[in-house]
C-alpha cells in the first residue's frame, strides 16, 4: 500500500462513516422513514474487500449495505435520496435503505430476507462461467445468513461447479440480539465451511489492510485456480441492530472498554497506521474530514429538497 | 410449418427453437437431463445443446431458484424445470421476496427473462404433494406472470413469448395435458396476457383454467345433445389478466361458471367471479357459480379423488341447476377418458 492508495481508502472509510454518522443525527427528524441497519465498526470489510475486486465485478449485498453502497458507488447523492425516499434515488425512493443496488456499477442487489442473495450471486458466477468469462462475483452476508439452508445449497452448488465467486461472510457475533453461541451448532465458521471444494481465509475485519491483504490474496487464488473463495471478516456491530442508537444497556452484550474500541473501530486504526506511516497528518484528517462533511451536507440538503416520485411511479416497473 | 404434435412435442420444439435463437437461453432443473426427461418435454436437448445448456442440478429448489434469477439479471435467459409445481413451494422466498419485486426495487434497472416450468400432477394416486396448480398463490405477487397452456398449440407459442419475456414468468403444465396432440403452427405467436375462446355458445359462459377446459368441452359435448350451448373461455395466462373477452361473453350468456383448476377457497376463481361481478352486475341473471378442489388435501385413493376434482360432470350439474333444468341421465356418458390414458406411476 502506497500513500496514494492509503489516503484513497480512506476517503471511502470515512465517506461511509460520516455518512453514518448524518444519519444517527438526522433520523430523529423523522423525515428518513426507512429501517436503518448502521454498519458502524464494519466499514473496512465492504471498503477493503471492493478495493480488491477487479473492475466489472457483480456484487451483491445484505441490508446492512450503506457502506457496500458507498464503497461501489461513493454516490452520497444518490444514497440519501434513496433514504429519504426521492425520486432522485436509484429506485426513486422504492428501495429504500435495505434494498440499495446500483447495477451499473456492479451492485446488483442487496435485500432484507437473510441469506437471499447469495444464489443470486451463485447464478452471477454461473452466468460468467456459462459466457466463458473470468469476471468474478462477490457475496456479502453476516454469520446469521450460515443458518439458512440457502447459504449451503448455494455454496454447495457454486463449489461443485468450482464457480469464481467470494463469499464474503462479515461476522459480528449477532443475529439481531442473539449471539452465535446461542445459534449455532457447528463448532466454527472454518470447519464448517472446511468440508466443502473452496478456498478458505480469515481475518479481523476492524484491520482494513488486513482484510486487503486476506481478499487480495484470495482473489487471485479465485482466479488461478477457479472454485469458491470463502472469506471469513469478524468484526464489532458498535450500535444496535436496527435504528441509530446504541443498546449496550440491553444487557445481551457489554459495552466495549476504551482499549478495545481502539482495536474494534476500523476507521481509528487506520487512522493510526497511516498517521504512524507518516502518510497522513492529523490536519491532513481533518482537512480529508471536513471535505467529506461538506459532500454528506450538500447530498442530505440536496436529498430533502427533492421531489417524492409523482402518482405514477406506483406501477411503474412493476413488469416491463 | 403445420404439423399435429403433442402437448410434450409442443413444449420440447419451442425450447429447441428457442435454444437454437438465442445462446442465452439454457435449462436446468432436477431431471431434465435424466433418461425420462420431464416426461420426454427436454428430450435430446442435452445431446444437441451440450452440458452447459442443459443440466440437472443439486436438491436444492431454493437456491437454484435463486440461481437463475441471479444468471437472469446478468442477461440469460434461464428456464427452470420442476416436475411437480408443488416443489415451487420450497423456493417461495426467492420467487415472493426477490423474483417478483426486484426490478421495482431496482428502479427498473434490472430485467428479468427468466421461466419457471412446473407440472401439475393428478391421478394414479398423486396425492397431497404431487397434484398442487398453484397459480392462485403465484399470481397473488405482483410482478410474475402466470401462465397455463392447455393445446399443444398454446404450450408452444406461450413457451416460446415466455422465453422471450423480460419478466418472470411461471408456466404450468398439467401432467394429462402432455399426451393431447393437436395442430402446431411454429410461426404462430400467441403473446402472453390473452385469454381465448374455446367454444362459442349462448347458454352460460365457462371460465376455464388448464385441465378445466379439457372437462368443459366433455361438458359441452353432453350439454349440447340437449340443445344447451355453452360458451368455454381458456383463461390462458392468469397473470397479467385481460377480462375483456370473459366480460364480453357474459354480458352476452347472462350466465357464468368458472371452473378453476385448484381449491376454490381465496382461489383465481374468486378473482374471476368478483370481476364478472363487478363488470356484468346488470347482465347476470343468477350469481356467478364456483367449481373447484374440494376444500381437503389432495386424497390418494381414487373413490375419495374422484370427489375432490371438479369435472365436466360437475360442470353439467351447475348448468343444469342455473337454467333450472332437470338432471339428466348421464350414466351411459364416458367420463375421464384422458385419465384412463394415464397409466402412470407418475
Amino acid at each position: 500500500m502506497d500513500k496514494e492508495e492509503a489516503l484513497s481508502l480512506y476517503r471511502k472509510l470515512i465517506l461511509t462513516r460520516r455518512a453514518e454518522e448524518k444519519i444517527r443525527e438526522e433520523y430523529g427528524k423523522d423525515e428518513m422513514k426507512t429501517p436503518v441497519h448502521l454498519g458502524i465498526g464494519g466499514e473496512a470489510i465492504p471498503v477493503g474487500v471492493c478495493h480488491c475486486l477487479p473492475k466489472g465485478t457483480s456484487i451483491f449485498g445484505t441490508y446492512r449495505n450503506h457502506a457496500l453502497y458507498l464503497a461501489v458507488t461513493e454516490d452520497t447523492d444518490g444514497f440519501f435520496a434513496e433514504l429519504y425516499g426521492k425520486t432522485t434515488g436509484p429506485a426513486k425512493g422504492k428501495a429504500g435503505s435495505m434494498h440499495l443496488s446500483a447495477p451499473q456499477q456492479g451492485l446488483m442487489a442487496t435485500s432484507a430476507v437473510v441469506g437471499t442473495t447469495i444464489p443470486l450471486a451463485v447464478g452471477a458466477a454461473l452466468a460468467h462461467a456459462y459466457r466463458k468469462s473470468d469476471g468474478v462475483v462477490a457475496v456479502f452476508f453476516g454469520d446469521g445468513a450460515m443458518e439458512e439452508g440457502v447459504f449451503w445449497e448455494s455454496l454447495n452448488f457454486a463449489c461443485l461447479r468450482r464457480l469464481r465467486i467470494l463469499f464474503v461472510c462479515e461476522d459480528n457475533d449477532l443475529a439481531i440480539h442473539a449471539l452465535a453461541a446461542q445459534r449455532q451448532g457447528f463448532r466454527s465458521i472454518a470447519e464448517a465451511v472446511g468440508g466443502f471444494r473452496c478456498h478458505l481465509a480469515s481475518s479481523d475485519g476492524s484491520d482494513l489492510r488486513a482484510v486487503i491483504s486476506t481478499a487480495r490474496h484470495m482473489v487471485q487464488l479465485v482466479s488461478e485456480q477457479p472454485a469458491p473463495g470463502f472469506l471469513h471478516f469478524t468484526y464489532f456491530r458498535f450500535l444496535e441492530h436496527v435504528g441509530p442508537g446504541e443498546d449496550f444497556d440491553a444487557g445481551y452484550r457489554p459495552r466495549p472498554t476504551p482499549e478495545e474500541i481502539e482495536r474494534l473501530d476500523p476507521v481509528c486504526r487506520f487512522e493510526r497506521e497511516i498517521c504512524a506511516k507518516g502518510w497522513l497528518t492529523d490536519e491532513m484528517l481533518v482537512r480529508e474530514q471536513q471535505k467529506v462533511d461538506q459532500q454528506i451536507h450538500r447530498s442530505v440538503d440536496s436529498a430533502q429538497k427533492a421531489r417524492f416520485p409523482d402518482a405514477t411511479e406506483l406501477y411503474t416497473d412493476v413488469i416491463s | 410449418m403445420k404439423a399435429s404434435i403433442t402437448f410434450r412435442e409442443a413444449l420440447n420444439l419451442a425450447l429447441v427453437r428457442e435454444m437454437e435463437t438465442d445462446p442465452n437461453v439454457f435449462l436446468f432443473g432436477l431431471d431434465v437431463a435424466d433418461h425420462k426427461r420431464i416426461f420426454g418435454s427436454t428430450a435430446n436437448l442435452v445431446e444437441r445443446f451440450g452440458t452447459d445448456r442443459c443440466f440437472g442440478t443439486p436438491l436444492s429448489e431454493d437456491a437454484m431458484t435463486g440461481v437463475a434469477l441471479g444468471a437472469a439479471i446478468l442477461g440469460l435467459r434461464p428456464v427452470h424445470v420442476h416436475i411437480r409445481a408443488d416443489f415451487l413451494l420450497l423456493t417461495m422466498n426467492q420467487v415472493g421476496n426477490m423474483m417478483s419485486n426486484l426490478r421495482y426495487m431496482s428502479g427498473g434497472k434490472l430485467q428479468i427473462p427468466l421461466v419457471i416450468r412446473a407440472v401439475i400432477g393428478r391421478g394414479w394416486g398423486q396425492s397431497a404433494q404431487h397434484s398442487k396448480s398453484l397459480h392462485g398463490v403465484f399470481a397473488h405477487f405482483p410482478g410474475l406472470k402466470v401462465v397455463l397452456p392447455t393445446t399443444p398449440q398454446d404450450a408452444y407459442s406461450l413457451l416460446r413469448s415466455a422465453i422471450r419475456d423480460d419478466n418472470p414468468v411461471i408456466f404450468l403444465e398439467h401432467r394429462w395435458l402432455y399426451d393431447i396432440a393437436g395442430e402446431v403452427d411454429d410461426g404462430a405467436q400467441i403473446p402472453i396476457g390473452l385469454p381465448v375462446m374455446r367454444r362459442k355458445g349462448a347458454a352460460v359462459t365457462v371460465v376455464c383454467t388448464s385441465w378445466m377446459n379439457v372437462e368443459a368441452l366433455k361438458a359441452a359435448e353432453v350439454l349440447a345433445r340437449r340443445g344447451v350451448d355453452i360458451e368455454i373461455i381458456d383463461v390462458r395466462t392468469v397473470s397479467p389478466l385481460q377480462a375483456e373477452l370473459i366480460v364480453d361473453s357474459v354480458k352476452k350468456t347472462r350466465n357464468c361458471i368458472v371452473a378453476d383448476y385448484d381449491w376454490v377457497f381465496c382461489g383465481f376463481g374468486a378473482e374471476i367471479a368478483a370481476i364478472v361481478s363487478h363488470r356484468c352486475f346488470g347482465s347476470l341473471e343468477r350469481p356467478v357459480e364456483r367449481l373447484g378442489f374440494a376444500f381437503s388435501p389432495c386424497p390418494t385413493t381414487r373413490p375419495l379423488e374422484n370427489l375432490f376434482y371438479p369435472s365436466a360432470l360437475s360442470i353439467i350439474r351447475t348448468v343444469e341447476r342455473m337454467l333450472g333444468l332437470e338432471e339428466a341421465d348421464l350414466s351411459r356418458e364416458s367420463f375421464y377418458t384422458y385419465e384412463q390414458r394415464f397409466r402412470g406411476p407418475f
